[in-house]
């Protein structure tokens, strides 16, 4: 049976702690449901650390953890509460090796989610560390692209922003490129947006459109490879989608995409609103209905 | 001398070092040979030399705000390296781009601040969670009012942490008092906290009365009432009558030590600027 992302974030937790003695700190880690299921069932002795419920000192908590060594998975539930947790993460530790010389190895685990929680919480926030410099963004929703994320970290002291989601933690399977010679166009999705990406590829598909998926997964830094100008160049237009607003990240990497591809680029993301919790006041990232209406309207 | 005279001596000469290489500093920002903003601790000297001079033979990390010269001097950081610091060279304590007030030293495990006032509160406290070593966080009057300092004083007595946490209190934001900006006092919320707390001068004989009752392996907040002599930023005055503690000290030990320290600053700087 396949493991899924979940249990490979648990067991990469678990490995954390008992094996390299590092520390998982957050706030009511250890409450019913463990952080959906992502966290082992271990406690402050072994490493689990339950901080006070003050946000902006927790995010100081674990940057002081990170500089004694200890590596902290720092886990923020919803990643909304980053507007309190960040600045000590993206001040300090995030500059520390450049300014001072001293690393601050740390890795953020920041938890999206969404559909009914209302105007805070929700979503990706990822964009709010992207415009600071010193941070690594990853946003891995398959298990492989997790343990990764995650050996990456070990072998590095970088400060790593692990922008997961809810959505993504039943998933087993690893999400490969889709690829056409000379596609009609071309998906750039990240976060929970593959996998709305690919059902609309699969769909399209039956309709006689070739839409080609390159996902993204290293947001920060953000290295386009050959292959996905060659593509977007021969598709010439492509999609960025993002589960965060498009304001950000989404227009970044468009724009990092599309250079000397003379490609038209376009953008998905939340919508410019806030998020209510009935369905009808919600603002949720784009679906695959959205995305193949887009799609259709650009090749008109 | 006797031993407790040999101790406030020991002090003494920290401090008159630590006030000789502000008072070159000013005159360095007055000939704008110093370009940058600089957070001029004289007068609060005394705190900062009389807990290193006490705490001398323990192992401990350090955190500085941003006015930390003093700091960065009495705990043994080099002073070569601070002034290059100051003048923006690579050979500086914090590589040229901490300024004056981010400075680090590393042999002395003395951790740079990055500006967000307070935020070495939390930090430390995390660092002390994290090695159980102890720690001093050294913050001011202004930055303990944040939040997230408040918070962390409460997570270090819930978890019993080795640190101590220094409030040099000049009773100045800028220039805004503490009694504008608030009607209670950081000691009276440690002590809420269960932490043991003390509200005293900076005189050196009450700071070492209550330190060496206190178990060094527990939590401490310490709220010194001090005064600063210089403007917040850059070379001024703002009340030439303020209280000077360092005169008292001139008066119980003599100016020799005065005199050799302002040797030992203009040198360094001599050589500073010369290479």
């Amino acid at each position: 049976m396949s493991i899924t992302l979940r249990d490979t974030i648990k067991e990469t937790v678990r490995y954390h702690l008992t094996e390299e003695k590092g520390l998982a700190m957050g706030q009511c880690l250890t409450a019913v449901g463990w952080v959906g299921g992502t966290l082992p069932e271990l406690y402050e002795e072994d490493g689990m650390v339950e901080i006070s419920m003050a946000d902006v000192a927790g995010g100081g908590f674990a940057v002081g953890a990170a500089l004694a060594g200890r590596r902290p998975m720092y886990v923020i539930r919803y990643q909304g509460f980053n507007w309190f947790n960040a600045p000590m993460i993206i001040n300090y530790a995030a500059k520390s090796k450049e300014i001072w010389g001293v690393p601050c190895p740390m890795f953020v685990r920041s938890i999206a989610m969404e559909g009914g929680i209302g105007p805070v919480a929700g979503s990706s926030h990822h964009a709010l560390y992207y415009r600071m410099p010193g941070i690594k963004i990853v946003s891995p929703m398959t298990p492989g692209e997790y343990t990764t994320a995650y050996l990456d970290f070990m072998n590095s002291d970088d400060v790593v922003y692990v922008s997961e989601h809810r959505g993504a933690y039943g998933n087993t399977e690893e999400l490969p490129n889709i690829e056409y010679d000379i596609p009609d166009i071309v998906l750039f999705p990240i976060s929970i947006t593959r996998f709305a990406a690919v059902e609309a590829s699969k769909e399209l598909e039956k309709e006689g459109y070739k839409v080609a998926v390159h996902h993204i997964v290293n947001i920060k830094p953000f290295n386009p490879t050959d292959n996905d100008r060659q593509v977007l160049k021969r598709a010439r237009y492509g999609i960025v989608l993002d589960d965060d607003y498009v304001d950000g990240i989404a227009k970044s990497l468009a724009f990092d995409l599309c250079k000397g591809t003379a490609s038209e680029m376009h953008v998905m993301g939340l919508k410019d609103k806030s998020a209510g919790f009935y369905p009808q006041v919600d603002n949720l990232p784009p679906s695959k209905d959205e995305i193949i209406a887009k799609i259709k309207e650009i090749l008109k | 001398m006797e031993q407790v005279e040999e101790t406030l001596f020991k002090i003494y000469k920290k401090a008159a070092l630590c006030r000789a290489f502000e008072q070159e500093v000013f005159r360095q920002v007055e000939n704008k040979t110093v370009k940058i903003p600089v957070y001029l601790s004289a007068g609060q000297e005394y705190t900062s030399a009389t807990l290193a001079t006490f705490l001398e033979q323990y192992d401990k990390q350090i955190f500085i705000q941003h006015r930390g010269h003093s700091t960065y001097l009495s705990f043994g950081g080099d002073m070569k390296q601070l002034v290059y610091e100051l003048l923006g060279d690579t050979r500086g304590c914090a590589n040229g781009m901490g300024g004056s007030a981010s400075i680090q030293s590393r042999e002395k495990q003395i951790f740079g601040h990055d500006g967000l006032m307070g935020s070495h509160v939390p930090i430390s406290t995390g660092m002390c969670y994290g090695n159980k070593k102890l720690t001093l966080c050294f913050t001011g009057d202004a930055a303990g009012e944040e939040d997230y300092s408040l918070a962390a004083i409460g997570w270090a007595s819930t978890k019993n942490l080795p640190i101590w946490y220094i409030v040099e209190d000049n009773n100045l934001s800028i220039l805004t008092e503490k009694k504008v900006r608030r009607n209670w006092e950081l000691s009276n919320v440690a002590g809420a906290f269960n932490m043991t707390n003390f509200n005293i001068d900076d005189n050196p004989q009450h700071i070492l009365n209550c330190i060496s009752k206190h178990d060094i392996t527990k939590p401490l907040l310490m709220n010194v009432n001090t005064n600063r002599l210089f403007w917040h930023a850059g070379a001024g005055i703002d009340d030439p009558n303020t209280f000077d503690r360092h005169k008292q000290y001139i008066e119980m030990f003599g100016d020799d030590v005065v005199k050799e320290s302002n040797e030992i600053v203009k040198e360094v700087w001599s050589k500073c600027l010369s290479h």
